[in-house]
């Protein structure tokens, strides 16, 4: 069984091929990281797999109705927009709207993702007036409110503190072995590293390698896709990555 | 919730019961009520033909631009949004002016109100045919308005500029200003289907505009149709306001004031903000027309005048509080 399947997906836009034939599986209890260095596409092609984009090959997303997919992936954009000064409790709620609403397993549903994302403090809050990482975890939250399948995010710890991008990749690494499935385009290699339990490598206009940290996170690949050298170790504290230099 | 639509709707069956009370033919609410269902000689005319298609055009128009007010900053995330905004309102002005000016409005009643429509539905079709269906595209939406609605306003201008006959200029100056006095049951059928259609279209566009809250692209994942929503919000108010400035002239603040009001009053949701919009714009039209036949019962001051006159002010005062309160 998987909760996502993208098979020979390729995207041009105004003429231009951001990435051609990318094929991947995720299954229920994979975090996947998508890494890449800017501009090679993570949010294209995470928006083609979710069908937001017109795209050719085949998104097992993009090919349910709107209102299906809705119930199947969540996704949180890079773009954090709240456009009206609701609370966090509202905002999180709005989560709920692709399964209609108002009913006891809905107020469930926001109170668990409240408190996943140790918002219960700031959920009388007026959202606009919250720092940007106190929106994104509210959005985070608001995400997990959605309880789909699979969660897609664009790279939702931008912005938090160390503390709190820490706790959040947790609460993704929890979903997973809980048997949910994440996508989360990352730049954070060290949190990459880290969490994950599989990485997408997209570079060059293709997807450059998919497999275990261990195995995508290897000097040459990462002097291919990002022009960096990098120290990478197993220690008793788990995986430590950390770039060093960049390579001229 | 349910306190803030008891509320409103109180206060709209309250101004409604006003606006059939008001008026020179003085006559007490057992009396007048009587009347309105047949009873009691000369005053039933003044009631069934002249009171209640007022207050119901009041009601309808004040509705419409209540909900297409909050509609449109909804759909554009925008509190500076208007019904106005996309040339509408203009359009059908001036295709109003042009039936006063060619003597049509003189030689046969409804062509001013059906001038008005005809102008309206050619606005909204040039304004599909320049923003096109694009999804996410509300930039070319609100130029494409400001650009309809300065081309209208400039040819009324050149209307009046040209205009041999100095009885038409002052009637189309005083019918821009905006009116519900001496408006007939026909007046009401005519605009009633077009606003029916467009609050079945704009009625239901709840879920839709409190998802957009997150932005187009998380509104789509979450199921919205945001080509569809657009088509909704635009010909809905197209429809709205189309039947209201034909049939009253261009009643400016009630679509731009109403949802500012009582946004704070649904937690800034825009989602129950439609219906307590149009509840709220229907209460504030219904209390200007009143109004303006209490205040100055002689000289027929304009309803759109009143409205501005008391919503510019009453603006200014909600951006200082709102400015205040973000400080």
């Amino acid at each position: 069984m998987t909760l996502l399947s993208v098979d020979n997906l390729s995207v041009s836009l105004r003429g231009r091929e951001i990435f051609r034939d990318v094929s991947f599986d995720i299954a229920p209890g994979e975090f996947v990281g998508l890494i890449g260095p800017n501009g090679a596409g993570k949010t294209t092609l995470m928006r083609a797999a979710l069908g937001l984009i017109g795209a050719a090959g085949q998104s097992s997303l993009a090919a349910l109705s709107a209102s299906d997919r809705a119930r199947q992936a969540a996704w949180m954009p890079q773009a954090r927009e709240i456009a009206w000064p609701v609370t966090v409790e509202a905002l999180v709620a709005l989560g709920r709207l692709p399964h209609g609403g108002g009913r006891p397993a809905d107020h469930a549903a926001i109170v668990a993702a409240i408190e996943r994302m140790a918002l219960a403090e700031l959920q009388q809050r007026t959202a606009t007036r919250l720092s940007g990482g106190e929106q994104a975890r509210a959005l985070i939250a608001r995400a997990l409110a959605q309880e789909t399948p699979l969660l897609m995010a664009d790279e939702p710890t931008a912005g938090l503190d160390p503390a709190h991008q820490i706790s959040t990749m947790e609460v993704f690494a929890d979903l997973a072995a809980a048997g949910q499935g994440v996508l989360l385009s990352l730049h954070d290699l060290g949190l990459a590293a880290r969490h994950c339990t599989r990485l997408l490598l997209l570079a060059e206009g293709r997807l450059l390698a998919d497999g275990p940290p261990e195995a995508v996170l290897t000097p040459d690949l990462l002097a291919r896709a990002f022009h960096i050298t990098a120290h990478h170790a197993q220690t008793p504290d788990g995986p430590v990555f950390q770039p060093l230099s960049v390579i001229r | 919730m349910t306190r803030l639509f008891a509320v409103l709707a109180t206060l709209v069956i309250l101004l409604a019961l006003a606006a059939l009370m008001v008026g020179p033919a003085d006559a007490g609410l057992a009396a007048s009520l009587r009347a309105l269902l047949g009873e009691g000689g000369p005053l039933v005319l003044v009631m069934q033909e002249i009171r209640l298609p007022r207050m119901m055009l009041g009601l309808m128009i004040g509705a419409s631009l209540g909900l297409s007010g909050a509609a449109l900053q909804g759909y554009l995330r925008n509190p500076l949004a208007e019904p106005g905004l996309i040339g509408i309102s203009s359009s059908a002005a001036l295709g109003a002016v042009i039936a006063i000016q060619t003597g049509l409005a003189a030689a046969f009643a409804l062509a001013l109100p059906l001038m008005a429509l005809a102008f309206a539905l050619l606005a909204v079709v040039i304004l599909l045919a320049l923003s096109g269906t694009r999804r996410g595209d509300t930039l070319t939406l609100i130029l494409a308005g400001i650009a309809i609605s300065a081309t209208s306003g400039a040819l009324t201008q050149l209307v009046l500029n040209l205009s041999p006959n100095p009885f038409a200029t002052s009637e189309i100056v005083f019918w821009l200003m905006g009116s519900l006095a001496d408006r007939s049951m026909t007046h009401v059928a005519l605009a009633a289907p077009f606003m029916g259609l467009g609050f079945l279209l704009m009625a239901g566009l709840g879920r839709s505009l409190d998802a957009l809250t997150l932005g187009e692209d998380a509104a789509e994942s979450m199921g919205v149709n945001l080509t569809r929503l657009r088509l909704r919000v635009v010909i809905g108010t197209a429809c709205v306001v189309g039947a209201g400035t034909a049939v009253a002239g261009a009643i400016g603040f009630i679509g731009l004031v109403v949802p500012h009001l009582l946004r704070p009053f649904t937690g800034h949701r825009p989602g129950p903000l439609l219906w307590a919009s149009a509840l709220g714009g229907a209460a504030m039209l219904l209390a200007a027309d009143v109004a303006v036949r209490v205040t100055l019962p002689d000289r027929d001051l304009k309803l759109g005048v009143l409205t501005a006159l008391v919503g510019a002010p009453f603006f200014l005062h909600l951006i200082w509080r709102n400015r205040r309160a973000r400080a």
